[in-house]
């Protein structure tokens, strides 16, 4: 795999098919996390860890438990005739590793900074029922990327997600002062805000690459 | 509380698009057309009831601390279920739709149904309170997509329904539409809330 078609999919993952603004994947902690920086950075750090490495394993059970291929190891362990054909398992297989995956990071984050631990809370463990995790094994599998580029993809998706939550965390840590509608505030105000950030990354639609 | 108030609860009340904000990221992606938004409802619909009703039948077995990747495996095979017979009967649809289908999964209303409600009810109320939430669902895709493609496109249901003259408000199908109208009428029930308690 070159490095240009390498850099074409970190480019499109983080500005033009951004996670949020672009593909509503992930919005949940997107509206959650993002009332202060901190805690956005840590978020957006532990989606990045936790895609990357759901993108690798993700990668390595669709090639060698799912597929019907050659080095399916059903087929080479069992002697079949034919190479099993295990695709319709990909949501239950994918989720149960997404799910055990959360856990162990989880445990680390609290074993190591009990502080952000704290400021993370309940969202850690909501990180499982974060469309964004197994959204972006998805489209790995749908557009039959190679390991390396399903790592790429996995990283630099989870970048564009921080991104995203980062500015969206400023513009809200500003919002407070501003005198907005008493409807409004809250998760209203932060859609709108949302709707014109998208309108931004919408311009990035006209990069043209590769 | 009685059946009819149980099931009515999710069309308003407890709404979880409007009021609980649950499950926006199909509501945002899938409201570009009434089509999609009724395709969508029904397929969250009908995983909401079976795994209500499946979670609410094995309470009683299940072990408090691996409850939750029980109930998400259970959702997972209902999910495998909407997604191979959508793909077989209706494969437009089903393209259309695209990785919303398997991600329904993920979406935090039929686990959150699961754990608050099915996990602690028995069968027929977990069914009730299933079809209602699975409808609120439904309902609130609709209203968002029947806005958002009468604007953007001018069509209901894919026909033309505004004269020829109407000139399409484009941005309303693009994701920034989803955005400003999910904001704007989550914005217009808080305020209705703030008028009824006068």
């Amino acid at each position: 795999m070159e490095i240009k078609a390498l850099l074409i999919i970190a480019v499109n993952a983080i500005f033009i098919y951004n996670f949020v603004l672009s593909r509503f994947l992930g919005i949940c902690p997107y509206i959650g996390v993002s009332k202060n920086i901190d805690s956005a950075i840590g978020m957006g750090f532990a989606v990045v860890f936790v895609m990357t490495l759901a993108s690798m394993a993700t990668w390595l059970i669709d090639f060698y438990l799912l597929r019907p291929t050659e080095s399916n190891i059903f087929y080479i362990l069992f002697n079949f005739k034919e190479p099993p054909d295990l695709m319709y398992l990909k949501t239950i297989a994918f989720i149960l590793v997404i799910a055990s995956l959360v856990q162990f990071v989880e445990m680390v984050i609290q074993k190591m900074s009990p502080g952000l631990y704290k400021s993370l809370g309940i969202y850690l463990p909501l990180i499982t029922t974060n469309c964004a995790i197994l959204g972006v094994t998805l489209i790995n599998l749908d557009a039959n990327y190679s390991f390396i580029a399903s790592i790429v993809h996995g990283f630099t998706a989870g970048l564009g997600f921080t991104l995203a939550l980062v500015l969206m965390a400023g513009i809200r840590e500003n919002l407070d002062m501003a005198p907005v509608p008493k409807p409004l505030k809250g998760a209203p105000i932060a859609f709108i805000m949302a709707s014109l950030m998208s309108i931004a990354f919408l311009g990035f639609s006209g990069l043209k690459i590769g | 509380m009685s059946i009819s108030k149980e099931l009515f609860k999710g069309f308003y009340k407890e709404n979880p698009v409007f009021r609980l904000a649950l499950g926006l990221c199909p509501t945002l992606a899938v409201s570009n057309s009434v089509q999609n938004a009724v395709g969508m409802g029904a397929a969250v619909t009908f995983v909401l009831i079976c795994s209500n009703v499946i979670v609410s039948m094995i309470r009683h077995g299940v072990p408090k601390k691996i409850r939750i990747p029980i109930y998400i495996v259970v959702i997972a095979t209902f999910v495998t279920i909407v997604d191979l017979v959508m793909a077989g009967f209706a494969p437009a649809l089903h393209k259309s739709l695209g990785i919303f289908v398997p991600l329904i999964v993920v979406n935090c209303i039929i686990l959150g149904r699961a754990e608050a409600f099915a996990g602690k009810n028995n069968v027929g109320r977990s069914f009730i309170d299933g079809l209602g939430m699975g409808i609120g669902f439904t309902l609130a895709l609709m209203a968002l997509a029947i806005v958002r493609e009468l604007l953007g496109d001018g069509k209901l249901w894919g026909i033309p329904v505004l004269s020829s003259g109407y000139e399409p408000v484009l941005i309303f199908i693009l994701p920034p539409g989803a955005f400003l109208t999910l904001g704007l009428f989550l914005g217009f029930f808080n305020w209705l809330d703030i008028k009824m308690q006068k």
